[in-house]
């Protein structure tokens, strides 16, 4: 399998002039670099031979792309139809609270980041969220405090382990 | 030999089938007696993950099955043959005879665009072959004229499901009828009504099916080239239909000269990006085009110019899904269902307050109290029926007295709401209808492309009214008003985003003014949702006297020690809902 990385050199170097291609680049970037930098901007401007603000433009209109880093953790709250009724305004309150961010921010340890998106398709499960590739359904506050702090834990865990060396 | 489906698509997934797979996959390592294999959602969500059994000519489908379901499935059903009553949602046995706790749910629908969906593994061809697939395109290929396949998509009635009805058929015509050196065919699989999921579901279950749409539209309007234009947010449906892609190649279905009729085709995935206006064909056209997603200005019409100025027939996933069908059983024999104005099926999205949340597929006509009582069971937990929501952001609440209301194109229309593509949220007593109308006005305001100012500004100030509202800020001009940015918002608007996005905030004001009303006058809120008009309360039941509330609270509002009941005094308390969000037992609630 290819790597991200070969993926997105790969495609810069493969690029032959073809319309339409500026987005599939994008998100190439997006996966290898986990947003989009400057620099990726750069190269894709110069072997598009798109302006840098019409890369820009093109960044900005679509959701997907991020111009910041994300956290190791993304959190994505429900917020469609299904899971507004059954909740998810409570438990946006929740996440930001136990966060300490906004939508679309990230935790200052570089841990969590918090989206919102509409109907991650499980309705009946309302209300849902994933963190990675994880859904959790029928949720409530105290469970999705839980479940970040035992997130949080295991980072911790983590870090402190691989701080002594184990 | 038993054979073992384990429902895998996004929504068996989230609710635990990988688990219950593996599970399987371990426990039937050492027997190669039993098929062990994957298939689309069957449209019971609401008890996945589901593990069906084939047997013998029977079926049986069990639901809820977590790890230790499914050991006892194989210790007691594949061991003995005993079925398991406690959890069979449906069972078949050699001689057709239906039976099992959810058995109506699926005997009540009639499958055309899900005929596939949980009974075949959407990863292999050669299970859709199998079951006839593939031979429409044979048909429309080596045995009919393109102006034959467009006749009996014509002759079939069928109308596009993407949301305004339009009749496929002539659509087709219109493209088959300009002449270029260059034709695509796009299916728009960017499904942007947030609770809706059929078009994923078809997709994940069943991709060849839409594959074959698609090749046969090629050939009747003359393209050799089409589009999936996928929303990024579906990896799997992505997947699945890359799996479809490479195989339909490898089998000559897709490529030069398919199946030696000389007609050439191919198909391209295009992952959305995350905007909702790309779901409308002609910003749709500009994202593939590699630009920001606007509208364009009609006409030239897609017929004439769409993607790269060419002639373009664009279908949403379930149009294209029905056209097999179509061409192999005829037009007449699909015309059997549905009314005459809106022939064939529909699928529909069941969510929000009901028992049975899921995907259920009917002839267009079925009333919406057939669809939610008949078939969903009713309303969660006993709760009271309000409105159905249909059409999400662009559509608009049908209340109960009109739960009569046939569900199709011409009827659905007279409520104020509109089709769409088929996600119906039922609402009960506890949703306010406000808040409903702020809730779609604020996902319309963030996904107005911005390109026309009455979309751009109308909308937001649209919605800066009814937050004023839900906050009890509201006066009596309010409702007057917003009808007034209404009308103005529709008319002026280039694409259907600005002309629906008023439609929740005027069918809710048609039918529940008088909500409208209780926020603004008396400063209540009747289904006790908007935080700033509701007082916060501690359940007794349930409060352990942990004292977490107690110490969150910002305006020390709450008291009790540990172990003692948490009571709020309701003259300090700001309504922040701090507490409702810090409580561990879900004890505070609001009043
Ligand atoms: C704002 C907006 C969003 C839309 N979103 C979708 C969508 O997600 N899927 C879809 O099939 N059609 C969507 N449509 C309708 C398409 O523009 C188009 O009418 C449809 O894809 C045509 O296919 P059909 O004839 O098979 O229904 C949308 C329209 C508008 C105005
Ligand atoms: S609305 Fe949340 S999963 Fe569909």
């Amino acid at each position: 399998m290819k790597t991200k990385e070969a993926d997105f050199a790969y495609r810069l170097w493969r690029y032959d002039g073809a319309p339409g291609e500026l987005i599939p680049l994008l998100q190439s970037a997006q996966d290898h670099f986990g947003y989009i930098p400057r620099r990726a901007i750069r190269y894709i401007s110069g072997v598009t031979n798109t302006p840098e603000s019409t890369v820009y433009g093109v960044i900005t209109f679509y959701s997907q792309f991020r111009l910041q880093p994300m956290g190791k953790h993304q959190i994505r709250l429900c917020c469609g139809t299904a899971c507004h009724v059954a909740g998810a305004p409570t438990l946006l309150d929740t996440l930001r609270d136990e966060l300490g961010v906004e939508e679309n921010g990230t935790t200052e340890d570089g841990l969590f980041t918090l989206f919102t998106v509409a109907c991650l398709g499980c309705c009946s499960l309302a209300p849902a969220m994933m963190i990675n590739d994880e859904t959790y359904g029928k949720l409530a506050p105290g469970q999705v405090r839980r479940t970040i702090r035992k997130i949080r834990r295991q980072e911790n865990k983590k870090a402190a382990m691989e701080e002594v060396g184990v | 030999m038993a054979k073992i489906l384990v429902g895998m698509s996004t929504c068996g997934l989230s609710a635990g089938a990988r688990d219950t797979y593996e599970e399987l996959k371990k426990l039937l390592s050492d027997d190669s007696s039993h098929e062990l294999t994957l298939t689309g959602c069957i449209g019971m969500c609401y008890r996945e993950p589901l593990v069906e059994i084939r047997d013998n000519g029977t079926r049986t489908i069990y639901g809820d099955v977590d790890a230790g379901r499914a050991r006892e499935i194989v210790d007691k059903h594949l061991a003995n043959g005993t079925v398991i009553e406690d959890y069979a949602v449906y069972t078949e046995d050699a001689s057709g005879r239906k039976g099992g706790a959810e058995e109506p749910f699926l005997t009540q629908q009639n499958r055309i665009v899900l005929r596939n969906c949980g009974v075949i593994n959407p990863e292999s061809i050669d299970e859709y072959t199998e079951r006839g697939g593939y031979e429409a395109t044979r048909r429309a290929l080596t045995v009919m004229t393109p102006e034959q396949v467009v006749g009996e998509i014509k002759e079939s009635g069928l109308r596009g499901r993407g949301g305004a009805g339009f009749p496929t058929g002539i659509k087709w015509s219109f493209a088959a009828g300009n002449d270029a050196d260059q034709k695509y065919v796009v299916c728009n699989a960017d499904e942007g009504d947030p609770g809706a999921f059929m078009d994923r579901s078809v997709l994940e279950g069943d991709p060849h099916a839409v594959l074959e749409g698609m090749i046969i539209c090629g050939k009747a309007i003359g393209a050799t080239f089409g589009y999936i234009y996928c929303r990024a947010e579906y990896p799997l449906a992505i997947a699945r239909l890359e799996i479809a892609i490479e195989a339909a190649r490898k089998k000559g279905y897709l490529g030069d000269d398919i199946l030696g009729s000389g007609f050439d085709f191919d198909i391209k995935i295009k992952q959305g990006a995350g905007a909702f206006v790309c779901g409308e064909e002609t910003a749709l056209f500009a994202s593939i085009e590699g630009e920001r997603g606007m509208p364009r200005i009609r006409p030239p019409f897609p017929a004439e110019q769409g993607v790269w100025g060419k002639p373009t027939n664009n279908n949403n996933v379930e149009t294209y899904a029905n056209i097999p069908w179509i061409i192999v059983n005829g037009a007449s024999a699909f015309r059997k269902y549905g009314t005459e104005k809106s022939p064939g099926t529909k699928v529909f999205a069941l969510v929000g307050k009901i028992e049975k949340g899921g995907l259920a597929e009917v002839p267009m006509g079925t009333s919406i109290e057939e669809l939610v009582f008949g078939i969903g069971g009713g309303i969660k937990d006993g709760g009271e029926f309000k409105p159905v929501q249909m059409g999400g952001p662009s559509g608009g609440c049908i209340p109960e007295h009109l739960k009569n209301t046939p569900v199709d194109f011409e009827h659905i229309p007279q409520t104020g709401a509109i089709m769409g593509s088929g996600g119906m949220v039922v609402l009960d007593a506890t949703t306010c209808m406000v808040d409903i109308a702020r809730f779609f006005l604020d996902f319309t305001q963030e996904e107005s492309c911005g390109k026309c100012t009455c979309c751009r500004i109308g909308t937001k100030r649209m919605l800066e009214t009814l937050e004023r509202i839900t906050t009890g800020e509201g006066n009596t001009e309010d409702i007057a008003h917003l009808q007034h940015l209404a009308q103005q918002i529709k008319q002026a608007s280039l694409c259907g985003l600005g002309q629906t996005a008023p439609n929740p905030v005027l069918t809710t004001i048609d039918y529940y003014e008088d909500e409208y009303i209780a926020h603004i006058s008396d400063k209540h809120c009747p289904a006790a949702n908007c935080s700033a008009l509701v007082s916060f309360n501690i359940d007794r039941d349930k409060c352990t006297g942990c004292t977490l509330c107690v110490r969150d609270c910002p305006v020390d509002a709450i008291s009790g020690g540990k172990k003692q009941f948490h009571v709020i005094d309701q003259g300090k308390c700001v309504k922040c809902g701090k507490c409702i969000t810090s409580c561990n037992f879900d004890a505070v609630y609001k009043a």
